[in-house]
Protein backbone atom coordinates (compact mmCIF):
# COMPACT_ATOMS: atom_id res chain seq x y z
CA UNK A 1 0.00 0.00 0.00
CA UNK A 2 1.30 3.04 -1.01
CA UNK A 3 2.26 5.86 1.61
CA UNK A 4 0.01 9.07 1.75
CA UNK A 5 1.44 11.76 3.49
CA UNK A 6 -1.76 13.65 5.03
CA UNK A 7 -0.79 16.80 6.62
CA UNK A 8 -1.73 17.21 10.86
CA UNK A 9 -3.19 20.17 9.57
CA UNK A 10 -6.19 20.37 6.82
CA UNK A 11 -8.24 23.24 6.03
CA UNK A 12 -11.40 22.89 3.70
CA UNK A 13 -12.21 26.02 2.16
CA UNK A 14 -12.46 27.82 -0.77
CA UNK A 15 -10.60 31.16 -2.45
CA UNK A 16 -13.57 33.31 -2.05
CA UNK A 17 -15.13 33.24 1.25
CA UNK A 18 -13.99 35.63 4.00
CA UNK A 19 -14.54 33.04 7.13
CA UNK A 20 -12.60 30.75 4.92
CA UNK A 21 -9.43 34.16 5.06
CA UNK A 22 -10.02 34.10 8.62
CA UNK A 23 -8.60 30.66 9.48
CA UNK A 24 -6.01 31.00 6.83
CA UNK A 25 -4.63 34.63 8.11
CA UNK A 26 -4.58 32.59 11.90
CA UNK A 27 -2.57 29.87 10.45
CA UNK A 28 -0.10 32.30 8.90
CA UNK A 29 -0.04 34.46 11.50
CA UNK A 30 1.53 31.26 13.54
CA UNK A 31 3.52 30.33 10.66
CA UNK A 32 1.37 26.70 10.22
CA UNK A 33 1.88 24.50 7.12
CA UNK A 34 -1.60 23.04 6.45
CA UNK A 35 -3.01 21.50 3.61
CA UNK A 36 -5.53 23.60 1.70
CA UNK A 37 -8.47 21.70 0.51
CA UNK A 38 -10.28 23.96 -2.26
CA UNK A 39 -14.21 22.69 -1.92
CA UNK A 40 -16.30 23.55 -5.77
CA UNK A 41 -18.99 25.91 -6.04
CA UNK A 42 -22.20 24.08 -5.59
CA UNK A 43 -21.01 21.00 -5.08
CA UNK A 44 -20.18 19.54 -1.25
CA UNK A 45 -17.41 17.29 -0.86
CA UNK A 46 -18.04 13.83 1.32
CA UNK A 47 -15.30 15.63 3.87
CA UNK A 48 -16.99 18.49 4.27
CA UNK A 49 -20.14 16.76 5.25
CA UNK A 50 -18.76 14.46 7.55
CA UNK A 51 -16.39 17.12 9.18
CA UNK A 52 -19.34 19.96 9.63
CA UNK A 53 -22.74 17.41 9.42
CA UNK A 54 -24.02 20.33 11.90
CA UNK A 55 -23.82 23.46 9.00
CA UNK A 56 -22.29 21.23 5.97
CA UNK A 57 -20.37 25.02 6.01
CA UNK A 58 -16.43 26.08 5.18
CA UNK A 59 -14.03 26.54 6.71
CA UNK A 60 -13.67 23.21 8.44
CA UNK A 61 -10.36 23.13 9.94
CA UNK A 62 -9.47 19.51 10.59
CA UNK A 63 -6.39 18.74 13.12
CA UNK A 64 -4.95 15.54 13.91
CA UNK A 65 -8.29 14.28 11.81
CA UNK A 66 -10.24 15.78 14.53
CA UNK A 67 -12.36 18.87 12.75
CA UNK A 68 -13.68 22.19 13.93
CA UNK A 69 -16.35 24.50 12.90
CA UNK A 70 -17.17 27.85 12.53
CA UNK A 71 -14.97 30.08 11.47
CA UNK A 72 -14.25 33.02 14.44
CA UNK A 73 -14.11 29.02 16.90
CA UNK A 74 -11.73 28.45 14.38
CA UNK A 75 -9.16 31.30 15.00
CA UNK A 76 -9.83 31.06 18.86
CA UNK A 77 -8.48 27.31 18.96
CA UNK A 78 -5.61 28.02 16.34
CA UNK A 79 -4.66 31.18 19.19
CA UNK A 80 -5.28 28.50 22.18
CA UNK A 81 -3.15 25.35 20.18
CA UNK A 82 -0.05 27.34 18.81
CA UNK A 83 0.66 29.44 22.20
CA UNK A 84 4.22 30.06 21.39
CA UNK A 85 3.36 31.91 18.33
CA UNK A 86 2.42 35.83 17.92
CA UNK A 87 -1.09 36.19 19.94
CA UNK A 88 -4.14 36.47 17.94
CA UNK A 89 -6.54 37.38 20.59
CA UNK A 90 -5.52 40.39 23.14
CA UNK A 91 -4.34 39.03 26.44
CA UNK A 92 -6.17 41.22 28.80
CA UNK A 93 -9.39 39.92 29.65
CA UNK A 94 -11.32 43.22 29.03
CA UNK A 95 -9.53 43.88 25.39
CA UNK A 96 -10.35 40.29 24.10
CA UNK A 97 -14.11 40.73 25.66
CA UNK A 98 -14.29 43.94 23.36
CA UNK A 99 -12.63 42.14 20.34
CA UNK A 100 -15.27 38.86 20.49
CA UNK A 101 -18.02 41.74 20.90
CA UNK A 102 -16.75 43.79 17.73
CA UNK A 103 -16.65 40.64 15.66
CA UNK A 104 -19.87 39.09 16.65
CA UNK A 105 -21.60 42.37 15.75
CA UNK A 106 -19.90 42.11 12.41
CA UNK A 107 -21.13 38.60 11.92
CA UNK A 108 -24.75 39.00 13.21
CA UNK A 109 -25.60 42.92 12.26
CA UNK A 110 -23.22 44.37 10.18
CA UNK A 111 -22.32 41.47 7.42
CA UNK A 112 -26.03 40.80 6.79
CA UNK A 113 -26.43 44.47 6.37
CA UNK A 114 -23.57 43.75 3.67
CA UNK A 115 -25.35 41.43 2.38
CA UNK A 116 -28.40 43.65 2.03
CA UNK A 117 -27.14 45.99 -0.56
CA UNK A 118 -27.14 42.97 -3.55
CA UNK A 119 -30.74 42.19 -2.44
CA UNK A 120 -31.98 45.29 -2.31
CA UNK A 121 -34.53 46.18 -5.23
CA UNK A 122 -34.91 49.61 -6.81
CA UNK A 123 -32.66 52.61 -5.94
CA UNK A 124 -34.70 53.57 -2.46
CA UNK A 125 -33.54 50.22 -1.00
CA UNK A 126 -30.09 50.33 -2.17
CA UNK A 127 -29.47 53.74 -0.65
CA UNK A 128 -30.59 53.06 2.18
CA UNK A 129 -28.93 49.43 2.62
CA UNK A 130 -25.83 51.39 1.53
CA UNK A 131 -26.55 54.11 4.62
CA UNK A 132 -26.88 51.05 7.26
CA UNK A 133 -23.87 49.93 5.86
CA UNK A 134 -22.17 53.07 6.17
CA UNK A 135 -23.60 53.34 9.86
CA UNK A 136 -21.83 50.23 10.92
CA UNK A 137 -18.37 50.97 9.62
CA UNK A 138 -19.00 54.51 11.32
CA UNK A 139 -19.31 52.30 14.63
CA UNK A 140 -16.26 50.18 13.66
CA UNK A 141 -14.09 53.56 13.05
CA UNK A 142 -15.03 54.41 16.47
CA UNK A 143 -13.98 50.74 17.73
CA UNK A 144 -10.74 51.08 16.01
CA UNK A 145 -9.63 54.51 17.60
CA UNK A 146 -10.51 52.25 20.87
CA UNK A 147 -9.25 49.33 20.84
CA UNK A 148 -6.08 49.91 18.43
CA UNK A 149 -4.89 53.40 21.05
CA UNK A 150 -3.36 54.44 17.94
CA UNK A 151 -1.47 51.89 16.42
CA UNK A 152 -1.84 50.40 12.73
CA UNK A 153 -4.50 47.91 13.73
CA UNK A 154 -6.69 47.23 15.98
CA UNK A 155 -4.60 44.59 17.99
CA UNK A 156 -2.07 47.47 18.06
CA UNK A 157 1.09 46.50 16.14
CA UNK A 158 0.30 43.50 14.86
CA UNK A 159 -2.89 41.85 13.36
CA UNK A 160 -5.11 40.38 15.57
CA UNK A 161 -8.35 38.93 16.28
CA UNK A 162 -10.78 42.04 15.48
CA UNK A 163 -8.14 42.67 12.05
CA UNK A 164 -9.26 39.09 11.40
CA UNK A 165 -12.92 39.26 11.64
CA UNK A 166 -13.47 42.64 9.56
CA UNK A 167 -10.32 42.16 6.93
CA UNK A 168 -11.78 39.45 5.61
CA UNK A 169 -14.57 40.81 4.38
CA UNK A 170 -12.57 43.90 2.69
CA UNK A 171 -12.35 41.62 -0.70
CA UNK A 172 -16.58 41.63 -0.91
CA UNK A 173 -16.63 45.57 0.31
CA UNK A 174 -14.06 46.46 -2.78
CA UNK A 175 -16.57 44.23 -5.12
CA UNK A 176 -19.52 46.18 -3.69
CA UNK A 177 -18.09 49.60 -4.30
CA UNK A 178 -17.29 48.39 -7.38
CA UNK A 179 -20.44 46.94 -8.60
CA UNK A 180 -22.60 50.09 -7.38
CA UNK A 181 -19.76 53.17 -7.77
CA UNK A 182 -19.68 54.40 -4.67
CA UNK A 183 -17.71 54.22 -1.33
CA UNK A 184 -18.34 52.01 1.84
CA UNK A 185 -14.95 52.82 3.16
CA UNK A 186 -14.70 56.83 3.09
CA UNK A 187 -11.79 58.75 3.85
CA UNK A 188 -14.63 61.19 5.16
CA UNK A 189 -16.35 59.21 7.26
CA UNK A 190 -13.75 56.70 8.02
CA UNK A 191 -10.26 57.75 7.54
CA UNK A 192 -8.61 55.33 10.21
CA UNK A 193 -10.41 52.33 8.64
CA UNK A 194 -9.34 53.74 5.13
CA UNK A 195 -5.38 53.51 6.26
CA UNK A 196 -6.07 50.15 8.07
CA UNK A 197 -7.26 48.69 5.37
CA UNK A 198 -4.49 49.15 3.24
CA UNK A 199 -2.31 48.17 5.73
CA UNK A 200 -4.16 44.91 7.01
CA UNK A 201 -4.58 43.62 3.16
CA UNK A 202 -0.77 44.45 2.43
CA UNK A 203 0.29 42.10 5.86
CA UNK A 204 2.56 39.09 5.47
CA UNK A 205 -0.16 37.13 6.38
CA UNK A 206 -3.13 38.48 4.43
CA UNK A 207 -1.59 39.36 1.00
CA UNK A 208 -1.82 35.69 -0.18
CA UNK A 209 -4.99 34.80 0.40
CA UNK A 210 -6.73 37.86 -0.06
CA UNK A 211 -8.83 37.58 -3.34
CA UNK A 212 -7.83 40.54 -5.84
CA UNK A 213 -10.93 42.38 -6.28
CA UNK A 214 -10.74 41.58 -10.46
CA UNK A 215 -10.63 38.02 -9.89
CA UNK A 216 -13.95 38.13 -7.01
CA UNK A 217 -16.20 40.44 -8.59
CA UNK A 218 -15.89 38.08 -11.84
CA UNK A 219 -17.13 35.37 -9.25
CA UNK A 220 -19.71 37.53 -7.79
CA UNK A 221 -21.03 37.56 -11.28
CA UNK A 222 -20.92 33.59 -11.70
CA UNK A 223 -22.49 33.39 -8.21
CA UNK A 224 -25.34 35.89 -8.84
CA UNK A 225 -26.06 34.18 -12.50
CA UNK A 226 -26.26 31.21 -10.73
CA UNK A 227 -28.78 32.23 -8.16
CA UNK A 228 -31.09 34.82 -10.20
CA UNK A 229 -34.33 33.47 -10.77
CA UNK A 230 -35.03 33.68 -14.49
CA UNK A 231 -36.58 36.88 -15.87
CA UNK A 232 -40.36 36.10 -16.35
CA UNK A 233 -41.25 35.48 -20.52
CA UNK B 1 -28.81 39.32 49.45
CA UNK B 2 -26.06 38.97 47.06
CA UNK B 3 -23.78 36.34 47.69
CA UNK B 4 -20.62 37.55 49.31
CA UNK B 5 -17.73 35.29 48.86
CA UNK B 6 -13.98 35.06 49.96
CA UNK B 7 -13.41 37.03 46.02
CA UNK B 8 -14.50 40.38 46.07
CA UNK B 9 -14.90 41.91 42.37
CA UNK B 10 -13.95 45.51 43.49
CA UNK B 11 -17.01 47.64 41.86
CA UNK B 12 -18.95 45.19 40.67
CA UNK B 13 -21.76 45.38 38.91
CA UNK B 14 -24.70 43.61 36.83
CA UNK B 15 -27.46 44.85 35.20
CA UNK B 16 -30.22 42.21 34.31
CA UNK B 17 -33.59 41.05 34.90
CA UNK B 18 -34.68 38.42 37.30
CA UNK B 19 -36.58 37.11 34.36
CA UNK B 20 -34.15 36.90 31.47
CA UNK B 21 -32.47 34.04 31.33
CA UNK B 22 -29.15 35.85 29.73
CA UNK B 23 -29.20 37.60 33.25
CA UNK B 24 -29.58 34.64 34.85
CA UNK B 25 -26.52 33.25 33.69
CA UNK B 26 -24.27 35.89 34.55
CA UNK B 27 -25.38 35.40 38.42
CA UNK B 28 -25.16 31.94 38.11
CA UNK B 29 -21.31 32.10 36.56
CA UNK B 30 -20.67 34.70 39.35
CA UNK B 31 -22.13 33.08 41.96
CA UNK B 32 -20.43 30.04 41.22
CA UNK B 33 -16.80 31.77 41.73
CA UNK B 34 -18.47 33.00 44.77
CA UNK B 35 -17.74 36.44 43.27
CA UNK B 36 -19.56 39.90 45.30
CA UNK B 37 -21.66 42.17 43.12
CA UNK B 38 -24.38 44.48 43.04
CA UNK B 39 -27.48 43.78 41.08
CA UNK B 40 -29.20 46.30 39.19
CA UNK B 41 -32.70 45.33 38.26
CA UNK B 42 -34.08 46.89 34.87
CA UNK B 43 -37.34 47.44 33.36
CA UNK B 44 -37.25 46.36 30.16
CA UNK B 45 -40.36 48.14 29.37
CA UNK B 46 -38.77 51.25 30.50
CA UNK B 47 -35.10 51.06 30.39
CA UNK B 48 -32.89 53.11 32.11
CA UNK B 49 -30.27 56.01 30.14
CA UNK B 50 -27.87 54.25 31.89
CA UNK B 51 -28.02 50.75 30.13
CA UNK B 52 -28.69 52.81 26.81
CA UNK B 53 -25.57 54.24 27.38
CA UNK B 54 -23.37 51.47 28.10
CA UNK B 55 -25.30 49.25 25.73
CA UNK B 56 -26.11 51.49 23.05
CA UNK B 57 -26.10 48.52 20.16
CA UNK B 58 -27.79 46.58 21.41
CA UNK B 59 -29.65 47.80 24.30
CA UNK B 60 -29.88 45.03 26.10
CA UNK B 61 -29.52 43.22 29.44
CA UNK B 62 -26.94 41.85 31.09
CA UNK B 63 -24.43 43.94 30.72
CA UNK B 64 -21.64 43.74 33.49
CA UNK B 65 -20.12 46.33 34.50
CA UNK B 66 -16.30 45.68 36.24
CA UNK B 67 -13.94 48.58 37.95
CA UNK B 68 -16.19 51.22 35.43
CA UNK B 69 -15.54 49.52 32.17
CA UNK B 70 -18.73 47.69 30.97
CA UNK B 71 -19.63 44.56 28.77
CA UNK B 72 -22.64 43.28 26.78
CA UNK B 73 -23.49 39.89 25.71
CA UNK B 74 -23.98 37.06 27.57
CA UNK B 75 -21.73 34.49 26.23
CA UNK B 76 -18.53 37.25 25.95
CA UNK B 77 -19.52 37.97 29.67
CA UNK B 78 -19.16 34.48 30.57
CA UNK B 79 -15.42 34.31 28.90
CA UNK B 80 -14.28 37.54 30.74
CA UNK B 81 -15.53 36.52 33.78
CA UNK B 82 -14.04 32.86 33.54
CA UNK B 83 -10.74 34.80 32.65
CA UNK B 84 -10.60 37.34 35.46
CA UNK B 85 -11.50 34.86 38.08
CA UNK B 86 -9.76 31.70 36.90
CA UNK B 87 -11.10 29.30 39.68
CA UNK B 88 -13.91 26.84 39.79
CA UNK B 89 -13.22 27.65 35.62
CA UNK B 90 -16.64 27.34 33.48
CA UNK B 91 -15.05 26.48 30.40
CA UNK B 92 -12.57 23.68 29.42
CA UNK B 93 -9.09 23.72 29.61
CA UNK B 94 -8.60 21.98 26.16
CA UNK B 95 -8.40 23.91 23.34
CA UNK B 96 -10.46 21.14 21.04
CA UNK B 97 -13.33 20.87 23.89
CA UNK B 98 -13.38 24.90 24.04
CA UNK B 99 -14.06 24.79 20.74
CA UNK B 100 -16.44 22.20 20.50
CA UNK B 101 -18.18 24.08 23.75
CA UNK B 102 -18.35 27.56 21.67
CA UNK B 103 -19.39 25.88 18.83
CA UNK B 104 -22.32 24.43 20.67
CA UNK B 105 -22.95 27.72 22.52
CA UNK B 106 -23.28 29.68 19.23
CA UNK B 107 -25.50 26.78 17.38
CA UNK B 108 -27.86 26.79 20.95
CA UNK B 109 -28.05 30.65 20.98
CA UNK B 110 -28.64 30.78 17.01
CA UNK B 111 -30.04 27.94 15.43
CA UNK B 112 -31.97 25.98 18.57
CA UNK B 113 -33.18 29.93 19.75
CA UNK B 114 -34.06 30.50 16.43
CA UNK B 115 -36.06 27.24 16.30
CA UNK B 116 -37.57 27.28 19.57
CA UNK B 117 -38.88 31.19 19.35
CA UNK B 118 -40.87 29.71 15.66
CA UNK B 119 -42.16 26.86 17.82
CA UNK B 120 -43.58 29.12 20.32
CA UNK B 121 -44.63 32.20 17.84
CA UNK B 122 -46.04 30.08 15.14
CA UNK B 123 -49.44 30.56 13.96
CA UNK B 124 -51.28 28.43 11.79
CA UNK B 125 -51.53 24.45 11.68
CA UNK B 126 -49.26 23.95 8.69
CA UNK B 127 -46.66 26.80 10.34
CA UNK B 128 -46.79 25.15 13.29
CA UNK B 129 -46.15 21.70 12.36
CA UNK B 130 -43.38 23.14 10.88
CA UNK B 131 -41.64 25.04 13.40
CA UNK B 132 -41.96 22.07 15.47
CA UNK B 133 -40.20 19.68 13.31
CA UNK B 134 -37.36 22.75 12.86
CA UNK B 135 -37.14 22.47 16.81
CA UNK B 136 -37.28 18.76 16.89
CA UNK B 137 -34.27 19.02 14.67
CA UNK B 138 -31.99 21.30 16.51
CA UNK B 139 -32.80 19.58 19.69
CA UNK B 140 -31.80 16.55 18.45
CA UNK B 141 -28.42 17.72 16.73
CA UNK B 142 -28.04 18.70 20.69
CA UNK B 143 -29.10 15.44 22.12
CA UNK B 144 -26.92 13.63 19.90
CA UNK B 145 -23.78 15.39 21.19
CA UNK B 146 -24.70 14.83 24.77
CA UNK B 147 -22.97 12.32 26.13
CA UNK B 148 -19.68 13.15 23.90
CA UNK B 149 -19.53 16.79 25.43
CA UNK B 150 -20.29 15.37 29.30
CA UNK B 151 -17.84 12.71 28.85
CA UNK B 152 -20.81 10.47 30.42
CA UNK B 153 -21.24 12.96 33.31
CA UNK B 154 -24.24 14.58 34.59
CA UNK B 155 -23.45 17.93 33.96
CA UNK B 156 -21.19 19.34 30.99
CA UNK B 157 -18.95 20.48 33.88
CA UNK B 158 -18.20 16.99 35.46
CA UNK B 159 -20.72 14.90 38.04
CA UNK B 160 -22.35 18.15 40.03
CA UNK B 161 -20.13 20.33 38.42
CA UNK B 162 -21.39 23.19 36.30
CA UNK B 163 -19.55 24.33 33.08
CA UNK B 164 -19.95 26.83 30.21
CA UNK B 165 -22.40 24.61 28.41
CA UNK B 166 -24.82 23.89 31.58
CA UNK B 167 -24.86 27.77 31.99
CA UNK B 168 -25.65 28.34 27.82
CA UNK B 169 -28.38 25.29 27.96
CA UNK B 170 -30.71 26.92 31.05
CA UNK B 171 -32.85 28.48 28.81
CA UNK B 172 -34.26 25.16 27.16
CA UNK B 173 -34.26 23.40 30.16
CA UNK B 174 -36.15 25.56 32.18
CA UNK B 175 -38.04 28.64 30.16
CA UNK B 176 -38.83 27.26 27.07
CA UNK B 177 -40.49 24.73 29.14
CA UNK B 178 -43.05 27.21 30.33
CA UNK B 179 -43.01 28.57 27.12
CA UNK B 180 -44.15 25.35 25.72
CA UNK B 181 -46.72 24.81 28.30
CA UNK B 182 -48.17 28.33 27.83
CA UNK B 183 -48.54 27.76 23.66
CA UNK B 184 -49.48 24.32 24.71
CA UNK B 185 -46.66 22.12 22.96
CA UNK B 186 -44.51 19.76 24.16
CA UNK B 187 -41.32 18.85 22.50
CA UNK B 188 -38.39 18.99 25.02
CA UNK B 189 -40.02 16.88 28.01
CA UNK B 190 -40.18 13.99 25.42
CA UNK B 191 -37.78 11.86 27.57
CA UNK B 192 -37.95 9.01 24.83
CA UNK B 193 -37.03 11.12 22.28
CA UNK B 194 -34.09 13.22 24.38
CA UNK B 195 -33.45 10.69 27.46
CA UNK B 196 -29.99 12.58 27.28
CA UNK B 197 -31.49 16.22 27.50
CA UNK B 198 -34.13 15.24 29.80
CA UNK B 199 -31.62 13.50 32.34
CA UNK B 200 -29.38 16.74 32.20
CA UNK B 201 -32.14 18.85 33.00
CA UNK B 202 -33.24 17.23 35.81
CA UNK B 203 -29.17 17.22 37.26
CA UNK B 204 -29.31 20.97 36.53
CA UNK B 205 -32.42 21.98 37.82
CA UNK B 206 -31.25 19.91 41.72
CA UNK B 207 -28.06 21.82 41.86
CA UNK B 208 -28.84 24.40 44.94
CA UNK B 209 -26.18 27.43 42.86
CA UNK B 210 -29.50 27.09 40.01
CA UNK B 211 -32.76 26.03 42.23
CA UNK B 212 -32.36 28.87 43.89
CA UNK B 213 -31.13 31.30 41.46
CA UNK B 214 -34.48 30.83 39.29
CA UNK B 215 -37.35 32.69 38.69
CA UNK B 216 -40.31 30.69 40.10
CA UNK B 217 -42.67 28.49 37.68
CA UNK B 218 -45.46 30.06 38.73
CA UNK B 219 -43.83 33.46 37.61
CA UNK B 220 -42.49 32.11 34.38
CA UNK B 221 -45.98 30.28 33.85
CA UNK B 222 -47.77 33.84 34.25
CA UNK B 223 -45.53 35.86 32.02
CA UNK B 224 -45.65 33.31 29.31
CA UNK B 225 -48.76 33.13 29.18
CA UNK B 226 -49.32 36.74 28.66
CA UNK B 227 -46.82 36.79 25.71
CA UNK B 228 -48.42 34.03 24.09
CA UNK B 229 -52.48 36.21 24.56
CA UNK B 230 -50.26 39.00 23.85
CA UNK B 231 -49.43 38.17 20.52
CA UNK B 232 -52.60 35.80 20.13
CA UNK B 233 -51.10 32.39 20.40
CA UNK B 234 -53.98 31.72 22.90
CA UNK B 235 -56.80 33.17 23.72
CA UNK B 236 -58.42 34.04 27.66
Amino acid sequence: MAATTTSDVRLIGAWPSPFVMRARIALNIKSVDYEFLQEQLGSKSDLLLKSNPVHKKIPVLIHSDRPICESLVIVQYIDDVWASGPSILPSDPYDCAIARFWAAYIDDKWFPSLSGIARAQGEEAKKAAIEQVVEGLVLLEDAFLKCGKGKAFFGGDTIGYLDIALGCYLGWIRVTEKMNNMKLLDEAKTPNLVTWADKFCGDGSVKDVMPETDKLAEFAKVLMAKFRAPPPN
Amino acid sequence: MRMGGSESGSDLKLMGTKLSPFSYRIEWALQLKGIHYEFVEEDLKNKSSLLLQLNPVYKKVPVLIHEQKSLSESLIILEYIDETWKHNPILPKDPLERAHARFWAKFVDEKLYEAANKALFSVGEAEQAKANESMAEALQLVEGEMMRLTKGKTLFGGDGIIGYLDIVLGWVGYWFKFGEEAAGLNITTDSTKYPAFVSWTHHFLQLPLIKNNLPTPGELLRVSRLVMLRCGKITE
